[in-house]
């Protein structure tokens, strides 16, 4: 009978009736004992999950981080672009008008008040990073993310923002640095 | 009746309550390690770390599931018989602890002038005592599978009965083959015949008179002890935890203690009847007593017993995760068409040999 082949990885299995040997069982258990002992002292594939972690590629797709540009300004203008973009329906976000004496807050005329991203329901496709004008939102390499209550994995503004280059430089080229990953692929 | 207390050797009494005592809370601390060590050893084949999170390498592991046991919700079934329900793990953990009895850990040590022998009761029919035992302790299961008023646990019960009492028979046939050589029953008998070998002892071993019945007897002994590949009476994937599917909480733990305790005494047996039982390899004790006094060649003696049981062990655990379990037709199959003859012949070929021998 022939059939279908899309590799040539098929192997015949061998259906022939045991032979004497096979049928005392000891020998072939003998060779599976052998199997299983090289196995014993073969490298392990554990990662020990909290001090050890994956390394990720760089398109990783992770938590998702709002940008600033370089004097410290929120890049996002809350045109809703991804919101829109988003399969899940996993982002919200309310927009405001910029105020005379907030210039060093945000970029542009018009921001985000507000910004949610339902963590439980994104799932990561990163189609919100592609439909960004602003270069606002960006996909981390930051995984399992955990909570007690489903209220808390709604990420709000304050968990998305990427700190401050002008008052935190450390943990926003840390936070950049991820980002420079990413545009390098 | 103060004259009758004066004739009763109190030194007796308390040297063997001294030496129950130990005996019993070693086998319970064994048996808690043996969990871990079951871990790490399917771990480590699987290419796997296993438990290493409660204290250093996870050995405090043993201790956190025998808290969590603990502190689980107790529950007896409606439906179930309450009195044979808790008999039923009673029944399996005394007569798992039972068997230490008259297993000779070592050779005696000297405390004040006196000799005290390392064995609780030297009776001399100590093999016959540990079959009686054994036997007995079918009934552990049979009773708590029964009881739990539950159809997979019936019939793992019904498993584990025939099971058990089909390998036992084998048991007995290969054993009988090592009884014909040391003429004696005793268990320090057998020791003491082994250790009278060559190259202090170790050509003595019985293993190396009666291969084949060591392994008829390692064969059997894996399926006394439920033990894979023959775990038919707990097969998960059957019946879903066999007959201690109804049992919770510290019940539901002595049924696996004892498990554990049993396969620790199969392999303390095993080492005593074929490899020559606390008999240090290739040292002469009587002479090393000399040198270094009998107290240190006990405790040596002890670790050396130890030391064969827990390779046993290892293998015991090497095997379950290498061979997957058999079919009730082919344990059948194996027991009473393949074992039985095999130790037939043994038996019949040793009692050959011993009688040309002797003449």
């Amino acid at each position: 009978m022939s059939q279908i082949q899309f590799t040539n990885r098929a192997k015949a299995v061998d259906r022939s009736p045991l032979n004497f040997i096979e049928r005392l069982y000891i020998w072939n258990i003998l060779i599976g004992m052998f199997i299983t002992i090289k196995h014993f002292f073969k490298k392990k594939a554990t990662i020990k999950y909290p001090e050890q972690k994956r390394e990720v590629g760089t398109a990783y797709r992770g938590l998702h981080i709002l940008n600033r540009d370089e004097e410290g300004r929120e890049r996002c203008t809350a045109c809703g672009l991804c919101a829109v973009a988003c399969p899940a329906e996993a982002i919200s976000m309310e927009a405001a008008e910029r105020l005379p004496d907030e210039e060093h807050l945000y970029r542009e005329e018009k921001y985000a008040a507000k910004y949610e991203i339902n963590m439980l329901r994104c799932i990561f496709c990163g189609l919100c990073e592609e439909a960004c004008p602003k270069d606002a939102i960006y996909l981390s390499h930051t995984f399992t993310p955990t909570n007690y209550h489903r209220k808390g994995m709604i990420y709000n503004k304050e968990d998305l923002l990427i700190p401050n280059p002008t008052t935190q430089p450390e943990a926003f080229a840390k936070a950049k640095g991820l980002i420079d990953d990413k545009k390098k692929k | 009746m103060n004259l009758f207390l004066l004739t009763i050797d109190w030194w007796f009494i308390i040297e063997k309550l001294v030496l129950i005592a130990v005996i019993v809370s070693l086998c319970l601390i064994i048996a808690m390690y043996e969990t871990y060590g079951e871990r790490k050893v399917a771990a480590y084949i699987q290419d796997r770390i296993g438990p290493d999170r409660a204290g250093p390498f996870g050995i405090l592991q043993p201790l956190a599931d025998g808290g969590k046991l603990f502190f689980k919700e107790e529950i007896i079934p409606n439906a179930s018989s309450k009195y044979l329900f808790v008999l039923g793990p009673t029944l399996a953990m005394i007569t798992a602890l039972l068997t230490s009895a008259v297993i000779p850990w070592g050779t005696s040590l000297e405390i004040g002038g006196r000799t005290v022998g390392l064995q609780v009761a030297d009776i001399n029919i100590g093999v016959l005592y540990i079959f009686a035992v054994v036997s007995v302790g079918v009934y552990g299961i049979m009773i708590g599978a029964w009881s739990s008023n539950n159809k997979f646990s019936l019939l793992s019960g019904l498993r584990a009965a025939s099971q058990m009492i089909s390998y036992e028979l084998a048991m007995g046939l290969a054993l009988i083959a090592v009884l014909m050589m040391s003429g004696s029953l005793q268990m320090s008998v057998i020791v003491n015949k082994q250790m009278a070998g060559a190259l202090g002892g170790f050509g003595g071993w019985n293993i190396w008179y009666q291969p084949l019945g060591f392994l008829v007897f390692f064969t059997c002994a894996l399926a006394e002890c439920n033990r894979t590949p023959f775990d038919l009476p707990e097969a998960e994937s059957e019946l879903n935890f066999g007959y201690h599917q109804e049992y919770s909480s510290m019940k539901l733990g002595f049924y696996l203690f004892a498990e554990y305790i049993n396969m620790f005494m199969s392999c303390i047996l095993m080492s005593t009847l074929f490899l020559g039982g606390y008999d240090i390899p290739f040292v002469n004790e009587t002479n090393l007593a000399a040198q270094i006094g009998q107290n240190w060649v006990a405790l040596l003696s002890f670790l050396s017993l130890l030391a064969k049981a827990f390779f046993l062990v290892f293998v015991f655990m090497w095997i379950r995760w290498t061979v997957p379990r058999f079919r009730f037709d082919q344990l059948m199959h194996l027991g009473w068409k393949k074992l039985i003859p095999l130790a037939l012949a043994n038996m019949l070929i040793t009692a050959a040999l011993i009688l040309w021998l002797n003449k």
